[in-house]
């Protein structure tokens, strides 16, 4: 059993050595989008989902409402009840357990656990990769949030520029298909013509809305013949 | 004070959103059009904040060094470079234009 789990756990570190790392990059996004040391660490131990942290420190920082931050971040998370879904057999939480499970069901601790052929194994993945980047990912914050305090203005360093750079980043991996790259276009396209139109916090939500529409009446021989490439 | 409120509320519905996914009977998420959807909303949402972020100031569109660094970040990724350095390049990109006195 123990040569088993070897290269899960191997496996689940490295995962969770690469996310911790970009945690150094949040952490000084947000004291660059305004907020303090404290705050930026606190969305780290209690909001941990990567996306919809750099979303909620995006909008704040450009001057969006809080409606609207907290929209745009609650939206990215949303993919994580998906998550939460594939794994219920797996992990079978249940007790104090099942919070630390939902707290700890995000993109990279799932992508591990289901990843593996055995369910015991799901369960090491799942476990070692979580408490992996939650450590690391908030040790990390708090540096990066200290590191970004000491450095001043932000735009001097292109932390402005760092930020936009990393929702490409995220974004990328997405866009292996049809359909979610038509809807990232949509998702850009209403953006742009949105940004001098209607008040700042806004265009995202809008972006939102478009891209789930088309999400919804995205015609089924589409996306049946781009999985098909894409695979 | 409202940063605050930003930082919590979207803690709490963030736990609340994973947790559903393991106490919501699964046939209500299962349904194929709300899963699509669900799987979709990252790509629009993560697309417009890269506008907004990229060439947004304000209410007005604008091109300056942050575009730079973004065109030097997608040339990394199509090099299939990790995220830190990504970033960091675009860092560095629009830190040396700025340096230069543009954008």
């Amino acid at each position: 059993m123990p040569a088993d789990r070897a290269p899960v756990i191997r496996q689940a570190l490295a995962v969770a050595a690469a996310t911790s790392l970009y945690g150094v990059s949040f952490g000084a996004l947000g004291v660059a989008s305004g907020l303090t040391v404290l705050q930026t660490s606190v969305l780290s131990l209690l909001l941990f989902s990567g996306g919809s942290q750099f979303a909620l420190i995006g909008i704040l920082g450009s001057g969006g409402s809080v409606g609207a931050a907290v929209a745009a971040s609650s939206l990215l998370a949303v993919r994580n009840a998906l998550y939460g879904l594939q794994l219920g057999s797996t992990m079978r939480p249940a007790g104090w357990r099942r919070l630390a499970i939902a707290q700890l069901t995000i993109d990279e601790s799932t992508a591990v656990a289901v990843s593996q052929s055995a369910r015991p194994l799901r369960r090491v993945g799942f476990w070692v990769t979580g408490l992996g980047v939650y450590i690391g990912w908030n040790v990390m914050t708090l540096l990066g949030a200290f590191a970004g305090n000491a450095l001043g203005d932000p735009r001097r360093y292109g932390l402005d520029a760092a930020a936009s750079a990393a929702f490409l980043a995220l974004l990328w991996p997405r866009l292996r298909a049809r359909e979610p790259i038509a809807i990232a276009v949509v998702g850009g396209v209403v953006t742009t013509l949105l940004v001098p139109a209607i008040p700042q916090g806004l265009p995202v939500i809008a972006a939102a809305v478009a891209g789930s529409v088309t999400a919804w009446f995205w015609p089924k021989r589409w996306t049946a013949r781009a999985a098909g490439a894409a695979e | 004070m409202s940063t605050w409120i930003a930082v919590l509320a979207s803690s709490l519905i963030a736990f609340a959103i994973k947790l559903s996914g393991y106490t919501v009977p699964p046939a209500l998420l299962q349904e194929p059009r709300t899963l699509r959807v669900t799987e979709m909303l990252p790509a629009a949402l993560l697309a417009s904040l890269v506008v907004l972020q990229g060439f947004s100031s304000g209410q007005h569109l604008v091109l300056d060094a942050r575009a730079a660094g973004l065109v030097v970040a997608a040339g990394a990724l199509l090099l299939r470079a990790p995220f830190i350095v990504v970033v960091t390049l675009a860092a560095v990109t629009a830190a040396l234009l700025r340096m230069l006195g543009w954008g």
